[in-house]
């Protein structure tokens, strides 16, 4: 039972990972940093079977912040549609030398 | 502070003295300090008139000097506080000189202020030592200095700087007291560099103008050179006696210190080397022309009576341990008479009627040397002494005839100039008593009977011989031949002054007819320092008349009052040296070495003298002299002679060039290439460093993401495999 579990939750992981590294849309990259941390959810409340309950009080915490991040998160990217009208990652790129 | 003040005006302990009284030093303390009063005193009017000075430059204007309030305070005072200073010392040493006269001194007299250095192992005091010979240069100093003081007043009323000029003149004496009267090798140092710093200050007095301030700068570095010896030599001593004092160097100095020995040769030597940079001698001899750049009355105090003579004193000084070491004193004997030569041969072709008498300076300093380095040091002081007063006098003559011809030029705004004896020429109808007193100079350094430069230059010739004929003389065929070379110099000096004084006094007048107008005799404030010096160019040789000079025709079968009084003067300072050489060479011997005693040479040096001086003004007299301007190089040897055998060319090209092409490879290709090179390439190094990391610096979002991804995936390796 755990293994296929597990073998989701990297699919889930891998596909997320892709997404944040190929996609432009600062939404779409931001669902997949929510994938990737789902996917780690799931390995922890799998993995709990074995070790214990402390998995799945992580998962908890784990959905804790990523509310908090989720807020946080949509707001910069709200406040960066605003003022430019785009949410592609490519025309932000000030921050550098 | 007022504890030293009170000190200084103790007057310090009697000494015990074994014959005779006791000598009581009477304010020796106040003798060095009444000259710094002045220094400050002028300095202080110097400053207060430089602050005047430049606020009228910045109101638009120029400071008058002789404006309708007439001269301000800063250009009077000096007048009297700087002379007047120079006088109370010499009454002060006066006094200390006839005391101990009444005593007979065994032990020199010193006299403790205060502690001025202390470690545990090293200490110097601030205390002075008050002996024959110290006593003798502080008459010198101050009495010679009184003179050129009263001089300077009436050369140099006119130049602005006139409060700075005393104070330097000031702090020279001063600097040059703490020289001769310090009681240890420390203290001497003290002076020697004081009285360099002076040097320095007065040749470029009037810094103004760059060649003039180059030559200080040019006798400051060559006197560098000589004081590293000097320094080295205290050194060598301190390890060696574990004091700078004089009392137990010269105590200890007979036991610790095996004759001939490798260590007292190296103390003397240096001590030498120090000697060549502060007294001109080869091979540091050329910073002294040069510094006839500073005004004349200076030339005639600092580079010609006092401070060039401080290297004699200084091995008079020391007269023990040269004593100890043939080799040094035959270096220092050798050394003096080439260099007597070697300036003589020089001052036959200069036109410059200071440059002439600076060379002068050099070969009688040479004199000086040989004198002092056989053996006879009562005599290469006497000759320290007569030669303070004629070449004094010579100075301060040949100042009275530049200050006149100046006036002369400067009334009709010619541009000749006026130190060149090609332009003077019948001078003495316009200025008989600098004429005068100027033949009677010129007959003293020529060596002619009965003025002072012919007892003492007669003694150190004659000490030659008889040091050179001792039973066991090192080297006795080297002191033939400075016997000879000697009687040589003393022949060319009779030559190249008659010549001086033939140019520039007699024969027809070459300054024009208008300028000629304007010639004058000098003040009375000038002439009577001249008339002074004159006396005792006159007498002061008859203070040390040899016995058998005194009892034959010229010392009128002993109608000269004193005989070798200053020899016996001396006694308590050179005996031990005179010990230390009876002991090892013998006595010295009683004829040449060629025969003849003493008295048979006396009569041929001063009669071939005398025949060269009037030969010469015959022959100097019959040759046609073409003002500067008009006048043609001269040819074959002249020319050498004339420039001075090229000995300046000759240390730009082996010396300073070599020296300026090392700085600039040190500069250039060390300093500019390999330090700044290495801290540059670290400099160039981080900013690569950052340029090629700042390359992963994107600014997209996704670059980074994949970094990071990357970063986690090798992380993740290397924990798993």
């Amino acid at each position: 039972m755990i293994t296929p579990a597990m073998v989701l939750s990297a699919i889930l992981f891998v596909v997320g990972t892709f997404g944040v590294l190929v996609r432009r849309n600062a939404i779409i990259m931001f669902l997949c940093i929510e994938l990737q941390l789902n996917a780690v959810n799931l390995a922890f409340v799998a993995l709990s079977r074995i070790w214990g309950i402390e998995g799945q009080v992580f998962v908890f915490f784990v959905m804790t912040v990523a509310a908090a991040e989720a807020a946080v998160g949509l707001a910069i990217i709200i406040s960066i549609f605003r003022h430019y009208e785009t949410v592609n990652v490519d025309n932000f790129n000030l921050l550098k030398w | 502070m007022h504890a030293t003040l009170s000190m200084l005006l103790t007057q310090g302990g009697g000494h015990e003295a074994a014959g005779g009284g006791t000598f009581e030093p009477f304010f020796p303390g106040l003798v060095v300090l009444l000259p710094l009063v002045g220094f400050a005193v002028n300095g202080v009017l110097a400053l207060r008139h430089a602050k005047a000075s430049a606020a009228a430059v910045r109101a638009g204007g120029e400071l008058e000097l002789d404006g309708p309030s007439g001269r301000p305070a800063t250009h009077t005072l000096p007048s009297f506080v700087g002379p007047g200073v120079i006088l109370l010392a010499f009454l002060l040493t006066l006094v200390n000189f006839t005391r101990m006269l009444g005593a007979g001194l065994e032990e020199p007299a010193v006299v403790h202020y205060w502690t001025w250095m202390a470690t545990s192992t090293f200490s110097v005091a601030a205390a002075v030592q008050l002996d024959p010979l110290s006593l003798v240069m502080m008459m010198v100093v101050t009495g010679v200095g009184f003179l050129i003081h009263v001089f300077s007043v009436g050369y140099m009323k006119d130049d602005p700087g006139y409060p700075r000029y005393f104070a330097y003149l000031n702090l020279f004496v001063f600097f040059m007291l703490v020289l001769v009267m310090g009681s240890s090798y420390g203290l001497m140092f003290v002076g020697w560099e004081g009285v360099g710093l002076c040097s320095y200050l007065l040749i470029g007095y009037w810094f103004s103008d760059k060649e003039k301030a180059d030559a200080g700068k040019k006798a400051f570095i060559v006197n560098r050179i000589g004081d590293f010896g000097f320094l080295v030599a205290m050194f060598l001593l301190f390890v060696t006696f574990r004091t700078l004092d004089f009392v137990p160097v010269f105590r200890d100095a007979p036991e610790t210190l095996a004759y001939g020995g490798g260590l007292v040769t190296a103390i003397t030597l240096f001590f030498f080397l120090g000697a060549t940079g502060k007294s001109a001698q080869i091979p540091l001899y050329i910073w002294l022309p040069d510094a006839m750049a500073g005004p004349t009355p200076v030339s005639a105090l600092i580079h010609a009576a006092t401070m060039v003579t401080a290297g004699v004193y200084m091995v008079a000084r020391s007269s023990l341990l040269f004593a100890l070491s043939p080799v040094g004193s035959a270096t220092v004997a050798t050394v003096g008479v080439l260099t007597a030569l070697l300036a003589a041969t020089i001052a036959l072709r200069q036109n410059d009627i200071k440059k002439v008498l600076a060379y002068s300076t050099v070969s009688q300093l040479g004199y000086m040397f040989v004198g002092v380095g056989v053996g006879a040091y009562a005599a290469g002081i006497f000759h320290l002494m007569t030669h303070a007063f004629f070449k004094a006098l010579l100075f301060l003559g040949s100042g009275a005839v530049i200050h006149s011809m100046h006036h002369a030029l400067h009334h009709t705004h010619s541009h000749a100039d006026a130190q060149d004896m090609r332009n003077m020429g019948g001078l003495k109808q316009f200025m008989p008593i600098t004429w005068v007193v100027m033949w009677i100079a010129t007959l003293a350094i020529a060596g002619v009977w009965p003025f002072a430069g012919f007892f003492s230059k007669d003694e150190i010739i004659w000490q030659i011989a008889a040091f050179g004929g001792a039973e066991h003389a090192p080297y006795p065929g080297l002191y033939t031949f400075i016997w000879v070379l000697a009687l040589i110099t003393a022949m060319l000096t009779a030559f190249y002054m008659t010549r001086l004084m033939v140019m520039t006094f007699h024969g027809t007048n070459r300054t024009g007819a208008h300028e000629a107008r304007h010639l004058h005799e000098a003040p009375p404030v000038m002439w009577v320092p001249l008339a002074v010096l004159a006396v005792l160019s006159v007498f002061g040789g008859w203070v040390n008349v040899p016995a058998a000079i005194q009892e034959s025709f010229l010392g009128g079968m002993g109608a000269l009052p004193m005989s070798e009084w200053l020899h016996h003067f001396f006694e308590p300072v050179t005996a031990t040296a005179h010990e230390i050489q009876l002991a090892n060479l013998g006595e010295v011997a009683h004829h040449a070495p060629f025969g003849g005693g003493e008295v048979a040479w006396a009569v041929v040096s001063t009669v071939l003298a005398l025949a060269i001086v009037l030969a010469s003004t015959r022959i100097v007299g019959g040759w046609t002299v073409k003002p500067a301007a008009e006048d043609a190089e001269p040819v074959g040897f002249a020319k050498v002679l004339y420039h001075k055998w090229y000995v300046d060319e000759l240390y730009d090209a082996v010396i300073v060039q070599p020296l300026l092409k090392v700085s600039r490879f040190s500069w250039k290709v060390v300093d500019a290439g390999i330090v700044d090179g290495s801290v540059n390439a670290v400099g160039y190094l981080a900013r690569g460093l950052g340029w090629f990391g700042s390359l992963f610096q994107t600014g997209t979002v996704n670059t980074y993401a994949f970094i990071l991804s990357l970063g986690v995936l090798v992380i993740l390796g290397a924990v798993i495999f």
